[in-house]
């Protein structure tokens, strides 16, 4: 069953993430988080749905570094994020793969990275395992496990967008972290490659015991994937909405009535959102 | 990106080399058909100033062996330093530029202003300024393969898509790794097809270069063997080193491109 419930308290030491009092604008825009409080238990999968425009990637590039917020305090496992923490994944949308470098090369760009470092504590972790031989055997065992190895000399424009994005998420996994972001990862791909991938990622998740946050615009996605949900709405975002949803993701649950009725709330759940945001944003461009 | 020869999208090996074997089929026969029409042609005309093929070729062959071949190898050098000075300076530069707006900013107008001055009229001033020897050509040269390498990779290191970029910040890497494993790659296509569509004009420009204060260079030879000893195989034999010159230097940029490419034709 899908509820409702408001976010406490951000002083927790367990809090993979936690967001206190965070606000962003981008130049010359109406805030898009203003005063906004959110924390992320560690092993827990959340989905962050809202509109276009709510803020969705605006939080997930905060928690990845690539962005700072101008007040309050936004750490990732007790340290506070100014600017792209080494063990944290992130996966775009776009794939980001190097047009130039094959699936190989793009696998293993993460831990040539490392190597091009060393373990400095600040690009790369201070124990990482930068040896050669060892990462030429893990980014064998990404490839063999997203099912790529026969891919591996081919150019990211010679393959599909469902090979491409299990290319992008080898070269993530590849780095062992415990924190995976994820941009609408899916969204570019037809239903039954986006479907077999979501179980896949799941699957390697739970494996891996990942906390993850994934930013979907789409329902049945954020029902079947969040253990938990955060919905966004239109900016500033001030109080973080969160819906619980245990369900154990599988294909029965995808056909099951539990997820129709999880997809429904979630869909009602949303308009309320879009209500509320407009109605307490009248006038406000949208600024993401 | 552009060519001479159309270029095929064709992903497979075999079908690659297949594709090589035609390409260097028709300019084979192309070649044949040039040295025909010039063969008709010098023998209707049957004048001096043209020899026919097989006499150039034959005096060319001959002269290779003896001054033609130190000319070639000096002018060759000219290229060749000016093409490592041009990359080595107009890369770094275009890469600084394409990644800061502000800076592409200030510096735009004096590209716009200086990018399509033909380069040949400099020649009196440079060879003023730097005398005889062997840097006056080398540095006009070069001037002109820097603005056509800067613009070309300002403008790819510009256009590389921002998700590219965020991907590869969160995989740890801060501005040196992306220079190494982003922008730097990025630019080689650039780098290379800025290369090859300036080496026709480069070589030309040499020519008139090597006109003025030397005795070293295909372009004085050219002009000495037909302006003054009115020798004409041998001038002619000295056309056919200048175009060697340039169509070497073409195909072999144009086969790097080709081999370090491959990705921009998936």
């Amino acid at each position: 069953m899908v509820s409702s419930s408001p976010v406490g308290s951000v002083d927790g030491t367990d809090a993979v993430i936690a967001i206190a009092d965070v606000s962003f604008a981008y130049p010359d825009q109406p805030p898009v988080f203003d005063g906004f409080s959110w924390r992320v238990e560690a092993g827990e999968i959340w989905s962050v749905l809202g509109p276009s425009g709510c803020g969705k990637t605006t939080l997930l590039l905060l928690l990845a570094g690539l962005l700072k917020p101008q007040c309050g305090q936004l750490s990732v496992a007790g340290r506070l994020i100014k600017r792209p923490r080494p063990r944290t994944g992130l996966i775009l949308q776009e794939y980001g793969l190097l047009p130039w470098a094959t699936v190989y090369e793009n696998v293993a760009l993460g831990l040539r990275i490392r190597r091009f470092y060393g373990p400095d504590g600040r690009h790369v972790p201070p124990d990482a395992d930068i040896d050669s031989s060892g990462a030429q055997a893990r980014i064998q065992y990404w490839l063999d496990r997203l099912e790529i190895a026969g891919l591996a000399t081919q150019y990211p424009g010679q393959i599909s967008g469902g090979q491409r994005q299990r290319a992008a998420i080898a070269r993530t996994l590849a780095l062992q972290p415990d924190l995976l972001l994820m941009d609408e990862p899916f969204s570019s791909l037809d239903a039954p490659t986006r479907e077999s991938l979501q179980l896949l990622t799941l699957e390697l998740c739970a494996e891996a015991g990942l906390t993850v946050v994934l930013v979907t615009h789409n329902i049945d996605e954020a029902a079947f994937m969040g253990q938990q949900i955060l919905m966004l709405h239109d900016p500033p975002n001030q109080e973080a909405r969160v819906i619980e949803n245990p369900h154990k993701a599988d294909n029965a649950y995808r056909c099951s009535g539990a997820y129709q009725m999880a997809c429904s709330s979630l869909r009602q759940c949303m308009d309320k959102a879009k209500v509320d945001g407009s109605a307490g944003q009248r006038g406000l461009d949208e600024s993401t | 990106m552009t060519s001479l020869m159309n270029r095929s999208p064709g992903p497979s090996a075999g079908a690659a080399t297949g594709e090589a074997g035609h390409r260097g089929l028709s300019l084979v026969v192309a070649a044949v058909i040039l040295l025909l029409m010039w063969e008709i042609l010098a023998l209707v005309i049957q004048i001096p100033i043209l020899p026919t093929p097989l006499a150039t070729l034959s005096t060319f062959g001959r002269e290779l062996t003896r001054n033609l071949g130190r000319h070639f190898l000096v002018s060759l050098m000219r290229v060749v330093a000016s093409i490592t000075v041009a990359v080595a300076l107009a890369t770094p530069a275009g890469l600084v530029l394409g990644q800061s707006q502000r800076l592409n900013r200030l510096l735009s107008p004096f590209i716009y202003l200086l990018y399509p001055i033909p380069k040949v009229v400099l020649v009196p001033i440079v060879l003023l300024f730097l005398g005889v020897g062997n840097a006056p050509k080398i540095v006009i040269v070069t001037m002109i393969l820097f603005f056509q390498v800067l613009v070309l990779v300002r403008d790819s290191a510009a256009s590389i898509r921002p998700e590219v970029l965020t991907s590869v910040r969160s995989l740890g890497a801060g501005r040196r790794a992306l220079f190494r494993f982003v922008y730097l790659p990025a630019s080689i296509p650039a780098v290379l097809t800025a290369v090859r569509q300036s080496i026709g004009t480069a070589v030309a420009v040499l020519y008139i270069a090597e006109l003025f204060a030397t005795r070293y260079g295909l372009g004085y030879y050219i002009y000495i063997q037909g302006s003054t000893l009115f020798d004409y195989p041998k001038m002619y034999a000295g056309v056919i080193a200048m175009s060697i010159l340039g169509l070497g230097l073409y195909f072999i940029v144009d086969a790097v491109e080709r081999r370090s490419c491959q990705w921009t034709e998936a």
